[in-house]
């Protein structure tokens, strides 16, 4: 067995050297050696990094690791997780509620830590829904969903939620454009009734959230943004596509112009506007769900949203033209650079703030769109990067004059500089890369370590598993001229972004259990002698304590068929790390998940009469296995009184 | 007495006083599940633990074997100790004012006879809880039993029990002490005979 495994294993070795070998252009048999103790964290020690990475068709947002690619948690945020009752809960259900009602999935794209001073801060994390436009934050000392915001007059929101220098706002622009507002029109009326929207979302110090105002613009796909930073601080750059205004067969009739826009936004510009009461007052129903004091999410319905044009708010926004149907668009860490990911283009345009701001004084302007001055190419261009890879996507930085495109079509990343202009590394992905990371890579202040090639298809990379097949991070060392390859991980759902922060910022900051003095749920249960269980009409409402390694009450009577069973459970426990779980069966909902100190209910309705068993779900100490109980379910008026029992 | 014993005298009082300050004994209890410890700390009037949480949650482990509830209110030396000492340190202090010697033999065979009665009463609570364990307990091990060391370190079960004195402790420990060698330098002057006495 032992003499197997080692042959084994010298196989797998040898075939990793040839392929490195083979991949990497004559890497030295052995250099995966050193690979692996780049990347090799002992038991028991910490990464360095936290690697946040977008579910995208999950919904949800993944934590990893860096640099071992080890899978630290899944924090739900627009989908249902039935793994800790996100969004069943009665407790967390408010958190998927919208305008159009309860939503139980979405398709999260950007993470977007919070910064000050173009710096990342480490205080929060916003991501945003694409489908059912959205955005949410997540508390940075939980990892806990702590608020979502609707975006209202808006369709497919994937121009989000990149922050401005301070976190002053976050945005989110439509990449579907729709008539806006709303309206029965023909489709094939796209141009004269279609619309895109970009929309401001201020954020409070105590990271609330609210719309301060939307800026309506031509029907293109704005697809994605970043704010400026230093010198360019004030402004935000969204790209789009489809200038061509098709509503059919966009992969052709999207295709056609040479050049589409990119959008550059004085947001300052638009705050004067606002200020000066040029916006317009709509009638926008939007929701906005957050947690209240008593850690229960609560749904607002907000009503109203400013929206400003162009043409009455002159100086706000300009279309600076760029090749062709782009997709990322990149500020470097001095703020003066603007790379556009042209997905379609043979070169990678890169403008100048500076020279975009002379052009916009001397009105070097070729035309005009709804209001809209387009600047001149050739007057705003600072270089084009040739043979930049096929289909450049997106670009991020390492702070030592480089930059780093993906390039999707031909599976590569190009690493450039930004003074020549020219292409001086490049590695590839395996395979059809989408986006990439560098810790900070979009900041003032990147760690220039590692990028990180986020790849969409994995094929022959992992053991197959079938049909569907993981999404892949690949971590590449760039702390050398040469990049350099050294481990690859599949991912949760489809990283079509990733952020990074060093583990030093948030580490020491994490909850580690809810005081049960500030637990203001008003059904929690303190003390064991407090539990009990209390009739109200058809309602049954059981207030519950969890604790090692027993529930109060354990034996309840009196439950009817057709009753609402409400158990409000309360994790008495102030212990790191011992969480307590309850389920009973046949709930037609997800088991709760509670941490030490929290309230969670879940709502029976028993079918059938019986006695039925709960238990709790997580393995909670040595006596795990008889946390048990037992509820007795009579027919429908029958006179078996309630009961319980209490220690 | 000589001028020196009295200021050691007044010092040695003073010096008690930190028992109001730092606790008197800490025990510290590691196992894998706990890398980062759990801690008891015996303080003159109450008993905590070292993080806010560690005496709920050694009362939660401790049920598993049968153990007692810590309850610092219904531990009556935690209301005897700090009338104790506080009259001890006033003692002390009425000691070094008068530099009467009857008064210093007295102070310190008080302090002395209160001080081991202490530890055995430490002793005698802690091989309480440690023995007088529920018969319907979860978790019973034949011939075990669970008294922590009054010092040093023992294995109880997953746990390992480490104990020693506090600041406080220790600072009894000094202030007894040196009431002990003043007295004993002080009886052997008086019994050289009456013109050694000052």
């Amino acid at each position: 067995m032992i003499r197997t495994t080692k042959f084994a294993m010298g196989l797998a070795a040898g075939v990793v050297t040839l392929l490195v070998a083979g991949c990497g252009g004559g890497t030295p048999i052995g250099g995966n050696g050193d690979a692996a103790s780049a990347v090799y964290v002992a038991p028991g020690d910490y990464d360095e990094f936290y690697f946040f990475t977008s579910g995208g068709f999950s919904g949800q947002l993944g934590v990893y690791g860096l640099p071992s690619g080890r899978l630290l948690k899944q924090v739900p945020i627009f989908s249902q997780w039935a793994e800790n009752g996100w969004g069943y809960t009665e407790e967390t259900k408010a958190m998927l509620e919208t305008s159009y009602g309860f939503v139980p999935w979405g398709d999260s794209h950007h993470p977007e830590l919070s910064q000050t001073d173009g710096v990342i801060d480490g205080r929060w994390l916003f991501i945003n829904e694409n489908n059912t436009p959205r955005i949410a934050r997540i508390d940075l000392t939980t990892f806990e969903t702590a608020e979502i915001i609707e975006i209202p007059n808006s369709a497919g929101n994937h121009a989000s939620p990149f922050v401005t220098q301070n976190t002053e706002y976050t945005v989110a622009a439509t990449r579907f454009s729709v008539p806006t507002p709303q309206a029965d029109v023909p489709i094939d009326s796209y141009k004269e009734n279609f619309s895109g929207m970009l929309s401001f979302v201020k954020v409070a110090d105590n990271g609330r959230m609210n719309i301060a105002f939307q800026i309506l613009v031509p029907g293109y796909n704005y697809d994605l943004s970043h704010s400026g930073k230093g010198p360019s601080h004030g402004w935000s750059f969204f790209t789009s596509y489809n200038s061509e205004q098709a509503n059919t067969l966009l992969e052709v009739n999207a295709s056609q112009n040479d050049k589409d826009y990119i959008a550059a936004v004085n947001w300052m510009r638009a705050e004067e506007c606002v200020a000066n009461g040029q916006g317009e007052r709509w009638a926008s129903n939007y929701v906005h769900n957050y947690f209240n004091d008593q850690h229960i999410a609560v749904s607002d319905m907000e009503n109203g949203t400013t929206v400003i044009t162009p043409a009455t708010c002159s100086d706000m926004v300009y279309y600076l033209p760029t090749p062709k149907s782009p997709h990322g668009v990149d500020v470097d860490p001095s703020g003066l650079l603007i790379a556009a990911g042209g997905k379609l283009a043979a070169v990678i345009p890169v403008h100048s703030f500076t020279k975009m701001i002379t052009a916009i004084e001397n009105e070097d302007f070729i035309g005009e769109v709804e209001g809209i001055p387009i600047l001149r190419y050739e007057s705003i261009i600072a270089g084009e990067v040739q043979n930049p890879g096929l289909g450049p996507l997106h670009t991020e930085f390492d702070g030592k004059g480089y930059a780093y495109t993906s390039a999707f079509i031909s599976s590569e990343i190009v690493k450039w500089s930004l003074e020549t202009f020219e292409v001086v590394d490049r590695i590839p992905a395996y395979y059809s890369i989408g986006h990439l990371s560098i810790p900070g890579g979009d900041t003032r202040e990147p760690w220039g370590k590692w990028v990180i090639a986020l790849n969409k298809v994995t094929k022959d990379r992992y053991l197959p598993t079938g049909p569907e097949l993981a999404h892949s991070a690949q971590l590449i060392d760039i702390s050398g001229d040469k990049m350099r390859l050294l481990l690859d991980f599949p991912t949760v759902g489809e990283p079509h972004y990733a952020q990074a922060l060093p583990a030093s910022l948030i580490k020491d900051k994490q909850v580690q259990i809810y005081p049960i003095e500030d637990n203001h749920h008003p059904r929690a249960t303190k003390r064991e002698a407090d539990a009990r269980v209390e009739r109200e009409g058809r309602n049954v409402r059981v207030y519950m304590t969890t604790i090692r390694t027993h529930f109060v009450p354990d034996n309840i009577e009196g439950i009817q068929v057709g009753d609402s069973v409400f158990f409000h459970v309360t994790n008495l426990e102030q212990d790191w790390d011992v969480p307590h779980g309850f389920a009973i069966t046949g709930a037609n909902t997800s088991e709760l998940l509670l941490m030490p100190g929290e309230t969670r209910t879940l709502v029976w309705v028993p079918k059938r009469i019986g006695v039925y068993p709960f238990y709790c779900t997580d393995f909670c100490s040595a006596l795990h296995q008889e946390m048990q109980g037992y509820a007795r379910v009579s027919p429908r008026g029958s006179s078996v009184p309630i009961s319980f029992n209490t220690p | 007495m000589l001028r020196s014993s009295r200021v050691l005298i007044a010092t040695a009082s003073i010096l008690l006083g930190l028992v109001f300050v730092f606790p008197l004994w800490r025990i510290e209890l590691q196992a894998p599940q706990y890398p980062e410890g759990l801690g008891l700390l015996i303080k003159i009037s109450d008993i905590t633990g070292v993080k806010k949480h560690d005496l709920q949650n050694i009362n939660g482990l401790n049920h598993y074997i049968g153990m007692k509830s810590i309850e610092p209110d219904s531990i009556p030396e935690l209301k005897f100790m700090p009338v104790f000492v506080a009259v001890m340190i006033a003692a002390g202090l009425l000691v070094a004012a008068t530099g009467n010697r009857v008064l210093l033999y007295l102070w310190v065979g008080v302090f002395l006879i209160g001080s081991v009665a202490g530890l055995v009463d430490f002793w005698l609570w802690s091989y309480d809880y440690g023995h007088n364990l529920d018969p319907t307990a979860a978790i019973k091990v034949p011939g075990m039993t669970y008294q922590p060391p009054l010092i040093g370190s023992k294995q109880l079960l997953n746990f390992v029990a480490t104990s020693w004195p506090g600041l406080g402790g220790l600072a009894a420990m000094v202030s007894v002490g040196t009431g002990s060698v003043v007295a004993v330098r002080e009886w052997r002057r008086a019994r050289r005979g009456p013109e050694a006495t000052g």
